[in-house]
């Protein structure tokens, strides 16, 4: 499972890479994107996988019994997938801003002034 | 009494709500925007007078114990930050309300400046990597807004390299925490140093602390990493440009200087020669960039990244002075620096435009004004006795002292160009006449300068010359400062409670 993840992620972070040097400011939001679920993904993966149970510890005692997973990557990626979000947000009505204004979505476009 | 640290947050949630919700008011708003600054300053104020006096302070939020839950942590190189993040807050609060128009500030300009000021004052007094990680997007977040606030075209082109280029290092941040997780199993920044202390395999980290250097190095523009700086600083209105230029990369040398002094220590040599090279490539390039501009938020944008270089050397020495010499350095240049944009403010409200070929006569129509200017751009270039001669002295003793003579000849020699732009500046806009063909292009009217404009430049201007004058007063804290940073033994028996 772990060898899969590694893979996705490496694939993630490449198609970001590569969006992200487009011309296109589209194709540069969809990078950004890309990149940061291959980021959110990586903090996932870095706290290691294992088919433990969940933590919680049973009523009336003081420490789980059995072996648990590690929570706080989940917690992380929790919260940095709601800042990513955000911040997508944002930056998709930035460019739509952007293209009203400048009317147009390519970089090369923008030095003539 | 540890209570108090929750203030630097608690109050500009409370302004932004404030702002928030009376929005039929914006006198009321303006009022509320400039008294939260002003009670931000002197909550820093007495945090770092406490801090001095009795140590470290650690909170531990809702009381969970030390490597598990959230804390607070002030120690006197937060308490320093904190209080300048503190004194531009109440500087340029009262700035914009003479600059900004309307319109922006109907927009809620003090709700997002205020969480801008949250996320500055978290990222200083967390103790944790991750919530580092948090408190940077908050003050990104509202960087982001502030920098789009208003939607000309100029400001969106600008905003669109900033927001990305800020994006790419958050993500870099990100999976260097990730991987730090991983390898150490906690992300407290006290436990992680006590753990890798005793860890001889502690090279592992290696990978993440680059990335952190790259993540910070691009916040703070350091060398390879600068170009989004002058591409965006200069579209949104300069009270919003001097409010970055002060703090926001300046929060990305405090996490340099945190995390390389705290617990990335172990790593051995090759850091301080890339701190070294970096720094004085930083300097360099920044210097010379901002010699061949001719719009005064250019000049001065480029300025920004050379003066960065001088803080990124003063902790590749690696030796107490070299550190509090950083320390000083880049509390008088948060305030010098913040005070020059002020004053290019002022001159295009007069002028009308930052192009220094179509303005002049300054000198001759409006004196105080060259009198406001020359306090920042002397301190900057490194003038006695301003605040900026006794930054440089400082690092060049720390340096001629661990015997880097390269790096501190190209300091010298880059406090030299400083001063050359800066009499560019002086001369162009206040000394020669003014061009008449302009004149009559730019057919300017308005000619007043208020007073909430210059009351600030006024108090930044004399806060660089206390600086220099009461030198030894503001050594003192900053050595505190460096000496703590090099012992984390106290930082860390401090935070874990041993």
């Amino acid at each position: 499972m772990e060898i899969i993840l590694a893979i996705v992620i490496g694939v993630l972070y490449a198609a970001g890479v590569y969006l992200l040097l487009r011309r296109s400011i589209v194709k540069l939001i969809l990078g950004l994107i890309f990149f940061s679920h291959a980021t959110n993904l990586l903090v996932f993966l870095a706290g290691s996988l294992s088919k433990v149970s969940p933590p919680f510890v049973q009523e009336g005692q003081k420490v789980a019994q059995s072996t648990v997973a590690d929570p706080l990557p989940q917690a992380l990626v929790l919260t940095s997938l709601v800042i990513g979000f955000g911040i997508t947000a944002f930056a998709l009505v930035l460019i739509y801003r952007f293209y009203q204004s400048s009317g147009t979505v390519d970089f090369d476009q923008l030095k003539e002034d | 009494m540890e209570n108090l640290l929750m203030l630097p947050l608690v109050l500009p949630v409370l302004a932004a709500i404030v702002s928030l919700f009376a929005k039929n008011s914006l006198n009321f708003r303006k009022a509320s925007g400039v008294f939260f600054t002003l009670m931000q300053l002197v909550v820093a104020v007495v945090i770092l007078v406490k801090v001095y006096r009795d140590g470290i302070l650690v909170l531990h939020v809702g009381s969970w114990p030390a490597p598990f839950g959230i804390m607070l942590v002030a120690d006197m190189f937060s308490a320093i930050m904190l209080f300048f993040a503190g004194l531009i807050g109440f500087t340029v609060s009262v700035y914009a309300l003479g600059l900004m128009d309307e319109r922006r500030l109907k927009f809620h300009f003090y709700l997002l400046f205020n969480i801008l000021l949250l996320g500055v004052n978290g990222a200083f007094i967390t103790g944790d990597v991750f919530n580092l990680y948090v408190w940077f997007e908050v003050m990104l977040i509202a960087s982001f807004v502030l920098i789009t606030l208003g939607g000309e075209r100029k400001q969106l082109e600008g905003a669109v390299k900033y927001v990305t280029i800020n994006m790419v290092s958050s993500m870099l941040f990100l999976a260097a925490a990730g991987l730090l997780y991983g390898k150490m199993g906690t992300l407290n920044m006290a436990d992680l140093a006590m753990k890798l202390q005793n860890d001889p395999s502690s090279n592992l980290v290696a990978s993440s602390a680059m990335l952190f250097f790259i993540a910070f190095g691009i916040k703070a523009a350091v060398f390879p990493f600068f170009f989004w700086l002058p591409a965006s600083y200069h579209t949104p209105p300069v009270a919003v440009t001097a409010l970055f230029a002060g703090l926001l990369t300046k929060v990305g040398v405090y996490a340099m200087i945190r995390f390389f002094t705290l617990f990335f220590i172990p790593l051995g040599g090759i850091w301080k020669e890339l701190f070294l090279i970096t720094g004085g490539l930083t300097m360099l390039i920044g210097v010379f960039t901002a010699a061949s501009q001719y719009d005064i938020r250019r000049i001065l944008s480029f300025h920004i990244i050379s003066q960065i270089g001088y803080m990124i050397m003063g902790l590749g020495f690696f030796t107490p002075l070299g550190i509090a010499g950083a320390i000083y350095y880049m509390g008088h240049n948060i305030v010098a620096k913040t005070n020059t944009f002020m004053v290019g403010g002022m001159v295009s409200k007069l002028k009308g435009t930052f192009e220094l070929k179509s303005i002049g006569g300054l000198y001759k129509t409006k004196p105080y004004l060259a009198l406001l200017f020359i306090i920042p751009a002397f301190a900057l270039a490194g003038v006695p006795p301003l605040s900026g001669f006794f930054g440089k002295f400082i690092l060049v003793k720390a340096g001629f002292d661990s015997h880097h003579f390269f790096v501190t000849g190209i300091s010298l020699f880059v406090g030299l160009i400083t001063l050359f732009s800066m009499i560019k500046i002086w001369n162009e806009g206040f000394w020669k006449k003014q061009p008449e063909e302009v004149e009559e292009v730019v057919n300017y009217t308005e000619k007043k300068v208020g007073f909430a404009l210059i009351f600030p430049s006024v108090v930044l201007g004399l806060f660089s010359i206390g600086m220099g004058v009461a030198v030894g007063f503001f050594f003192d804290f900053c050595m505190t400062a460096a000496q703590q940073l090099l012992e984390p033994s106290a930082y860390i028996n401090a935070v874990l409670g041993k």
